[in-house]
């Protein structure tokens, strides 16, 4: 796993884990992998991964079974949509609305272009539910 | 784990190294031991694991002191120099021979380890080219189990994938007892593996902190222009300025290891002063 310079490790390993379960791969009472075996996966500190998983557990997408191991939470992909859609209007759509504001780009022009790129990208007929 | 106090130390006749050096290791984390050359990084381990012994003050070790090498210290401690030495024995001899020094050893993860890291098993060690050689001696020192693991270098020597392997092996054997030091200057091999950063410099420690804590108090950037920045520390690069700020959105960068090293030993007070200025504030 390459890691990005602008962003602390352990919530990239957490963005990690949270595709894996948004993508389906690991669904509902998942086992996660140990924290030993994600850190030598990743080659990373284990007290990372550590950081990861009590930020994971504080955030209720995965859960800890005393004695087991931790396990991806019932509603764990809802959470994790929350979670990032609260991090997505807070961080990166004011910046989005500054350009826009900046190029003069209007709504509607907007709205053209996320119709196209949505049915170029993800067909009508799969559309997301919200 | 350890606490080194007022530790001063110079060989026979040789100005000293460290004057009243004072140094705490916990376990649980994997340590980055940084200095420049000559700075005394070796003579430091030296000192922690009984093999140097301080002229004032002393390093201890679970509240026992090292240089009078109790044999319950020495057996729970491993110790890899950079320069090695191994006997021209078989991996299977050298732990008949030597194990025996070390009661938490354990032969299936030696064998285990050797594998790993493909060094043959059945071979002469010193017939083995360095890195080999390197190699056997880090899987007898993980093997030995014991609590501290002080390593001089470790990646010296090591080829690309052996050195993959050897973040993944640190990366499984760290638990909550051990405390694994790694002096090195290869820090790009390590920088994702080690959590708490030391650096030594002009006889003192003048830097302990975990890379979580340096991320919260400075932003490392490349910027094009550092005109109207609080800039601690810039240096010249290819894509513009390198630089080190104040880190006053709360924001994360990865923290740069060489850039931070040479800033702390170019004699930057701000730096200095702005990280621990926060851990005072912090303290109140």
């Amino acid at each position: 796993m390459e890691f990005r310079d602008n962003e602390a490790i352990y919530l990239q390993i957490a963005a990690y884990i949270s595709e894996r379960i948004l993508l389906g791969e690991w669904p509902e009472e998942h086992k996660v992998p140990s924290v030993r075996e994600m850190a030598v996966e990743l080659q990373v500190n284990p007290n990372t991964v550590m950081r990861t998983y009590e930020f994971l557990q504080k955030q209720e997408v995965i859960y800890n079974k005393r004695g087991i191991g931790f396990f991806v939470a019932p509603d764990a992909a809802a959470k994790v949509k929350a979670y990032r859609k609260e991090r997505f209007l807070e961080q990166d759509l004011p910046v989005f609305f500054t350009n826009l504001y900046l190029l003069g780009i209007s709504l509607e022009e907007l709205q053209g272009l996320y119709e196209k790129f949505t049915s170029d990208h993800y067909g009508a007929s799969q559309k997301k539910e919200s | 784990m350890i606490e080194i106090q007022e530790l001063s130390f110079g060989y026979p006749g040789k100005p000293l190294l460290f004057q009243n050096l004072h140094l705490s290791l916990s376990q649980g984390h994997i340590y980055g031991l940084l200095g420049k050359n000559g700075a005394g990084k070796s003579t430091l381990l030296k000192n922690m694991v009984g093999l140097c012994f301080p002229r004032h003050g002393r390093c201890a070790i679970h509240g026992k002191s090292v240089s009078g090498r109790p044999v319950d210290l020495l057996e729970d401690l491993y110790f890899i120099p950079e320069e090695i030495y191994v006997p021209a024995l078989t991996p299977q001899k050298f732990v008949s021979s030597t194990a025996c020094f070390y009661p938490n050893f354990c032969e299936d993860s030696f064998y285990r380890y050797l594998q790993e890291f493909e060094v043959p098993q059945h071979a002469v060690l010193s017939k083995l080219s360095f890195g080999q050689q390197k190699k056997a001696i880090i899987a007898f020192g993980l093997a030995a189990n014991t609590r501290l693991l002080v390593m001089d270098e470790p990646t010296n020597g090591l080829d690309i994938p052996s050195k993959v392997q050897f973040r993944k092996t640190i990366a499984a054997a760290l638990t909550e007892e051990r405390c694994i030091v790694i002096s090195t200057h290869q820090v790009r091999d390590l920088d994702s593996l080690i959590d708490r950063l030391v650096v030594l410099h002009e006889q003192k420690i003048i830097l302990n902190s975990s890379l979580d804590e340096i991320a919260e108090k400075l932003t490392f950037a490349t910027l094009p222009d550092t005109a109207g920045k609080q800039v601690l520390y810039a240096e010249d690069s290819v894509r513009g300025k390198q630089v080190i700020m104040p880190n006053l959105q709360g924001t994360y960068s990865k923290v740069e290891i060489e850039l931070l090293f040479n800033a702390l030993i170019s004699g930057n007070s701000s730096l200095l002063n702005h990280l621990k200025l926060t851990e005072y504030e912090q303290a109140f």
